[in-house]
């Protein structure tokens, strides 16, 4: 059995993702014992130290630039051998989607998924987790050493940093097996974050109408509200949206504190994917919409009016 | 080259879902079973290469029970053809990792040359098992994989990168493939298929066959407490001019819920 906990700590070009500060601070609440941060392609982390980072491990060097699944794996396993944790958190992202099994086949490991709440028990951590497409939720244990975890962006929480700076030290990693090889990186569509990890939301149905439609509705009201632009899957299938915006239980799972859905009727699969979010707003014009039994503020009017002008008053708010 | 197809039962998307007890779990007595939605994504990829003569035999893993039957029957309708279903008591709570070994095991079996996945099931929402297969048979794995080109003996797999990006991997197989949507659009079943689908034999094989023990697969994750989601609040539905409700909107998202 192992001590403290390890914390693949997330980044983008050298800039902490929220995730990285929250798993952190998260692992340190638990009062498990050390929280060791592994940063893969970055020499930095001291900065971690301020969110409960005890220690920080880097691996820089060879193909670690980007993400590719052998370094991953490769540097979590040596990560492990040195700090010999008790378990290991992760980011419910798509390095760890694609990485993580791979590590836990390799070492035997079980991973408690996506999980959305954390506790001590006895000892023992326990998660608890959406199954089912947040149907369902379950408590969930691992009884591996370490025990892995994958944490859903968002559920934690990030409290302010109290400066502290954390040691760093240089991990070395050989990195052998890889069997397939990057060629070639295509950029986002656009330069928010990502749907999973996004903190708002604004999300078009079906009845945008057109590409431009959703081009000029939503888009800018995401914009507004640097949120990140999201469909449901009869706009996406309509071709007015690229199948990475689509929300819901065939499409991502989206946690933000703020989501706004536009003329979307609140079909059981789309719930599936944003129920959680802490605020729903909800516009359609159609008051019998069942989306509006799970919004916390209803607006029934039509879109393309109150779009813009909702657009006009929050771009107003965050000015002054 | 022989094609695998990994395909799980899973409840229809739109059937409202009850946690029987904190135990046992959801209650599926009497829900509506469909394939899983990523998994048909899946068998079409697979049903595509051997249109294009690159598969010879299209092959659909299951593990699951006899009522499983029935959606490898729907595969078979759509142009697979042969059907495994892998049962044993010792996998009755398995965890992703044991259905991984079982499912490596069978392909393997096989000669199985590419071995296609859904990214996600949407039942146990893991997606975790494509990765632990390929790693557990030293193949190369690509994860939410949204097109796939094939050429020879390699690959080209465009997967997501996180951030909306998509890498594009190169390499050779075999491989395990995950796939997402957008990578095709899915076929309906044949009238030739649905009658060859009555015929259709499952070839139902226990650990033992698999030549793996009970220990190998047994558990490390386990589940318990289930419960329901807490309902949400009420809300509220705002009234006035359009003018009106997006301005007090605004004052509330920012005010009361503390949003903006
Ligand atoms: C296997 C499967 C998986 C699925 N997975 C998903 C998924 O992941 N995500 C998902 O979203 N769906 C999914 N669906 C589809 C889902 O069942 C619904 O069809 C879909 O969510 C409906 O999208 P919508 O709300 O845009 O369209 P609709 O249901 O057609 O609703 C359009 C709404 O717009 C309103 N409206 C029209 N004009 C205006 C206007 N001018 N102003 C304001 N409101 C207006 C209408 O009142 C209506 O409520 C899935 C379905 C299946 C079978
Ligand atoms: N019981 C199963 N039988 C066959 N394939 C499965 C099973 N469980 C998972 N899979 C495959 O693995 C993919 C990912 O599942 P999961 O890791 O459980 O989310 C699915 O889309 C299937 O292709």
């Amino acid at each position: 059995m192992g001590n403290g906990i390890l914390v693949i700590a997330e980044h983008e070009g050298g800039v902490f993702k929220k995730s990285a500060a929250e798993l952190v601070a998260k692992a340190k609440a638990l009062g498990l014992g050390p929280v060791t941060a592994l940063v893969i392609g970055h020499a930095g982390g001291a900065e971690l130290g301020g969110f409960g980072a005890d220690a920080v491990l880097t691996v820089t060097g060879g193909d670690t630039s980007r993400y590719s699944v052998a370094t991953y794996v490769s540097a979590i396993q040596a990560a492990i051998a040195a700090v010999n944790p008790a378990a290991v958190f992760a980011s419910a992202g798509a390095q760890a989607r694609d990485g993580m099994p791979r590590l836990a086949a390799r070492l035997g490991l079980g991973v408690g998924a996506d999980v959305t709440e954390l506790r001590l028990d006895g000892g023992a951590l326990v998660g608890r987790r959406p199954l089912y497409a947040g149907k369902a939720l379950a408590d969930v244990r691992v009884s591996s050493s370490p025990a892995v975890f994958t944490l859903r962006a968002n559920a934690f929480g990030v409290p302010a940093s109290t400066g502290a700076a954390a040691p760093v030290s240089a991990l070395a990693v050989s990195v052998s097996g890889a069997l397939t090889k990057v060629v070639d990186r295509e950029a986002p569509t656009s330069s928010v974050v990502d749907l999973t990890e996004a903190d708002r939301i604004v999300s078009g149905g079906r009845s945008v109408a057109s590409k431009d439609g959703y081009d000029k509705l939503i888009r800018p009201l995401a914009g507004a509200i640097g949120a990140t632009p999201g469909a449901s899957r009869a706009c996406v299938d309509a071709g007015f949206a690229p199948h990475s915006h689509q929300v819901g239980q065939t499409g991502k799972v989206v946690n933000p504190s703020l989501y706004i859905a536009m003329g979307i009727s609140g079909q059981i699969q789309h719930l599936a994917g944003m129920r959680t979010s802490k605020i729903i707003v909800a516009v359609n014009k159609d008051a019998t919409a069942p989306i509006f039994q799970h919004a916390t503020y209803g607006i029934v009017a039509d879109m393309f009016e109150v779009g813009p002008l909702l657009q006009a008053e929050l771009q107003a708010a965050l000015a002054g | 080259m022989k094609i695998g197809v990994c395909l799980k039962q899973v409840p229809a998307t739109d059937s409202p879902l009850k946690v029987k007890d904190a135990v046992t779990g959801v209650d599926l007595a009497g829900v509506k079973m469909q394939i899983n939605p990523y998994d048909e994504f899946a068998l079409e990829e697979a049903l595509k290469l051997k249109d294009a003569k690159v598969a010879t035999t299209v092959i659909v893993y299951t593990v699951g029970s006899a009522d499983a039957d029935a959606r490898l029957k729907d595969a078979v309708a759509r142009g697979a053809d042969e059907l495994v279903r892998i049962e044993d008591a010792g996998l009755a709570d398995a965890d992703s990792l044991g259905l991984a070994r079982a499912l490596a095991a069978a392909a393997k079996a096989d000669g199985v040359g590419l071995l296609l996945c859904g990214k996600q099931a949407i039942d146990s929402d893991n997606a975790q098992v494509p990765a632990m297969i390929a790693e557990l048979l030293g193949w190369a794995q690509a994860t939410e994989c949204d097109k796939l080109e094939l050429s020879g003996s390699s690959f080209k797999a465009w997967v997501a990168a996180g951030g909306g990006a998509r890498d594009v991997l190169s390499g050779a197989l075999p491989a395990v493939v995950s796939t997402d949507k957008g990578i095709n659009s899915p076929r309906s079943p044949s009238i030739k298929g649905v009658m060859a689908s009555k015929k259709a034999k499952v070839d139902v094989r226990d650990l033992a066959a698999l030549g793996l023990s009970a220990a190998a697969v047994a558990p490390k994750v386990q589940l318990s407490a289930w419960g329901a989601p807490a309902p949400r609040p009420q809300g509220r539905i705002l009234q006035g001019s359009a003018a009106q409700v997006a301005k007090e909107l605004v004052g509330l998202l920012r005010s009361e819920a503390k949003v903006i």
